[in-house]
């Protein structure tokens, strides 16, 4: 019954995104209140439909029910209860149920919280919300639905792919889609404003808020698949430049872009269309990403799916909204009254240039993404774009971005003053050369670029530091003067700052990372060690573990440092009779920001086992900058003008609006 | 600067950062793109020693031979054709018998492929042979995928 409940939802939840996508953008377009007013309680409901389908497949996997299809290619009764939930979103079908689940609370969401909104955009926003909520209950529905049935139901599950049992996958895909998902309202925002044919600051104001909150998700979620693909896959590497991985770095880059034209557009009035075009750039790189991985055009570690007709309804989806957004955008956007004016030097050139070098960027991704595919489609010839195509173009591209981050917040608006704030970045200028010369003095022979890298890093982070210096005044006025000043700074310039810092960590955590790793591979018996960077690993033999739908080969290993003990570690095999698969477990052990990471490969006889350890140092300092950016963000969104919103001019118009 | 020099101005460095991105992106797809060959395609193109490609198919059954020093030497064939490779490390966890796998390297002298990288293909949706009989039987089986989630009700 649960599984027929569940689908009855889904069915029902599109019935209610058809009316919502239909209803209200007709009574915004005959000024009718009343059918304006159907979009709210319809995207409530829709919500209320869509989780009750989610929780039925949700159920049907906590019961493991093998009747359902799905439950039974994914799923296996003596797997642990927490992968039995997470399980539900480690497969095509279900992944994309949780994709609409989201998308649907973002609409209940801005049902909620936009009361002040002014009646025709809020109408409008939630049906074009609803339109994407169409097209993709549909392509559940036709496609992928979780919810068939086996007729002669099997005793035992299939069980969900090894690698994908681990607790980052219980968090990493749910981060990751409310961050794609949440661009969606940037878009359907851009597309009122299309429709409607003006654009102002109250409009920037709302955007900004969700776009920040999608963009926060988005960098933990991340952060959270480069970390489960550093401990799980087994070779130490944090970032592959996999197509999967680039289809959330692009939103990404654009989301950045946006949330900085987007405080152009709020403050100055400036960017107006720039920052349209940047909203509809955003969520169609999401709905490219969700192509990507989703229709199967990919070979790669995470593609899931396999079946064609997914990818042309896909297709069929992407070019709708897309195109028909980029065509609603070349005619209305001219409507659009230009904006402010400002200097080439000042706070909005500095964030035009910094849109400018972040969308380059993010054209690199693209093209190193799709360039592979359009020219197997054209010529069948395959080729692999990899890591070194990305460092020689998205690398040299960012570097002007990181160069300009801590000019961009001490510059004035309208008109700035470089030498003035060269001047005032004097500190971060020293700190930079220090790190520089502390580099090249303990570094021989290895790559000049790490220690100006290093630098750039140092310059980044002092930079943030100096922009809340600056606005606090602690060198110009008495200390507790200026503490109390920087207590009462606005959380969204703490926000800045921090997040602004965290690209520095981060930026250092890499080059440290990638410029002195150190590798070994070898083949040891019990009772043979292994030295790196000042640990001596001692393998003290094999043992098996057995767990509960699996089995350990667990090697063990003392860890000691100068003769002094620091600790164990117990990289293993794992493997899944259900699958007649073994994958790797890893073993890390930490020290300060760095790390010792253990892998094992095959067993000979005689208990010889090849063994790869790397030292990495500093690499934690990349997921720790990530948590720190993604909490200035937080900072930043609970900064008390951002969550009112823009209640003043929006609700003028909002009595004004019958009138019209 | 009027308004028109100032558009100027923004227009201008538009094009300039354009152009640098431009010029980067085709740069770099002359020197760091690899491409993926077959056996066949690795015979009958002639390829030259030291030319970096990647190299895809199934390891054949019977070749995985493991010498000191965490050697190994493997046949990867695509039916009609067979190339040898050599690879110093540690093989992934997918890496078996029979199996699809990709190796990244160059061809050495003697004829052998020299793989610096070792990936065995990621298949999700792999199944042990006689889950697969049965799914056939019931009709939910489809030869284009492992995971028939379209199977349906009859």
């Amino acid at each position: 019954m649960t599984a027929e409940i569940g689908h009855y939802a889904l069915v029902l939840a599109l019935a209610l995104a058809f009316v919502q996508a239909t209803v209200p953008l007709f009574g915004a377009h005959t000024h009718d209140r009343v059918l304006m007013a159907v979009a709210g309680p319809t995207a409530v409901a829709q919500f209320a439909f869509v989780s009750l389908a989610f929780f039925s497949l949700v159920s049907c996997y906590v019961q493991s029910d093998f009747s359902v299809i799905n439950v039974f290619e994914n799923s296996h009764s003596a797997k642990p209860l927490i992968y039995k939930i997470t399980g539900v979103w480690g497969n095509h079908e279900g992944s994309m149920l949780l994709w609409v689940l989201i998308l649907s609370l973002f609409g209940a969401l801005v049902a909620g919280f936009g009361r002040n909104l002014p009646i025709r955009l809020k109408a409008t926003v939630l049906s074009v919300q609803s339109l994407i909520a169409v097209a993709f209950d549909l392509f559940i529905l036709l496609t992928s639905n979780p919810f068939l049935r086996i007729h002669h139901p099997p005793l035992e599950g299939r069980d969900l792919n090894p690698i994908l049992q681990d607790p980052g996958l219980a968090i990493h895909p749910p981060l990751l889609y409310v961050g794609y998902v949440g661009l969606s309202i940037a878009f359907s925002f851009a597309v009122a404003a299309l429709i409607e044919g003006r654009i102002d600051a109250a409009w920037a104001r709302w955007v900004r808020p969700w776009t920040l909150l999608a963009w926060i998700f988005l960098t933990l979620g991340i952060a959270m698949g480069s970390y489960w693909a550093y401990y799980t896959l087994g070779w130490g590497g944090w970032w592959f430049w996999d197509p999967v991985e680039n289809a959330s770095f692009m939103p990404w880059l654009a989301a950045t872009a946006l949330l900085h034209s987007a405080l152009v557009l709020e403050k100055r009035d400036a960017l107006k269309v720039w920052s349209i075009l940047l909203a509809v750039l955003a969520f169609s790189l999401s709905l490219i990403g969700t192509f990507l991985v989703r229709s199967g055009v990919l070979t790669s570690v995470h593609a899931f799916a396999n079946d064609p007709r997914r990818g042309i309804f896909i297709l069929a989806i992407l070019v709708l909204f897309i195109g028909g957004s980029l065509i609603l955008f070349a005619w209305r956007a001219p409507l659009i009254r230009r904006g402010g004016l400002f200097s080439p030097i000042s706070r909005e050139g500095a964030l035009v240039l910094n849109n400018l070098f972040l969308i380059c960027a993010c054209a690199t991704v693209f093209v190193g993404t799709l360039y592979p595919l359009m020219l197997e489609a054209i010529t069948g010839e395959k080729i692999s774009v990899g890591a070194p195509f990305f460092n020689a173009t998205f690398g040299p591209l960012f570097v002007p971005v990181l160069i300009a981050v801590p000019f961009g917040p001490l510059l004035a608006w309208k008109r700035g003053d470089l030498l003035g704030v060269a001047q005032r970045l004097l500190w971060a200028f020293a700190a930079a050369v220090l790190a520089m010369a502390a580099v090249f003095s303990i570094q021989h022979g290895g790559p000049v670029l790490a220690p100006f890298a290093i630098g750039l890093a140092f310059f980044v982070m002092m930079g943030a530091f100096i922009a809340i210096v600056e606005r606090a005044g602690f060198l110009r006025l008495p200390f507790a003067t200026a503490l109390a000043r920087a207590r009462g700074l606005p959380r969204s310039a703490w926000g800045t700052a921090l997040a602004h810092f965290a690209l520095g960590v981060i930026l250092l955590g890499i080059m440290c990372e990638t410029q002195w790793a150190v590798e070994r591979v070898e083949q040891l018996t019990p009772g043979q060690s292994i030295a790196i960077a000042g640990y001596d690993l001692a393998f003290d033999g094999l043992s098996t573990r057995a767990g509960s739908n699996y089995e350990d080969l667990v090697a063990h290993f003392t860890v000691r440092r100068g003769g002094e003990l620091i600790g164990t570690m117990q990289p293993a095999k794992r493997s899944f009779p259900s699958r007649a698969t073994t994958v790797n477990e890893s073993a890390l052990l930490t020290r300060g920001f760095s790390q010792l990471y253990l892998a094992i490969g095959d067993v000979q006889p005689g208990s010889s086992t090849a063994v790869r350890l790397y030292y990495k140092p500093l690499v934690l300092l990349i997921w720790l900058g990530a948590l720190i950016m993604a909490f200035g963000g937080a900072l930043s969104l609970s900064d008390r003008r951002l969550r009112v919103g823009a209640p003043v001019p929006a609700r003028t118009r909002a009595v004004l609006a019958p009138a019209e | 600067m009027t308004r028109k020099q100032r558009r100027l101005s923004l227009i201008a460095s538009a094009a300039v950062v354009l152009a640098i991105a431009v010029a980067l992106v085709l740069n770099a797809l002359r020197d760091s793109i690899v491409f993926f060959n077959s056996p066949t395609d690795l015979i009958a193109k002639h390829a030259k020693a030291g030319e970096r490609m990647r190299l895809g198919g199934l390891v054949k059954e019977g070749t995985v031979s493991r010498g000191d020093n965490l050697m190994v030497r493997f046949d990867i064939t695509d039916g009609t054709s067979t190339v040898p490779v050599v690879y110093r490390g540690l093989l992934p966890d997918l890496f078996r018998e029979g199996q699809g796998v990709v190796a990244e390297g160059a061809l050495d002298g003697t004829g052998a492929f020299r793989a610096d990288t070792v990936l065995a293909k990621h298949d999700e949706s792999y199944m042990p042979k006689e889950v697969a009989d049965a799914l056939k039987k019931q009709g939910h089986w489809k030869t284009s995928n492992g995971s028939s989630g379209q199977g349906g009700p009859q």
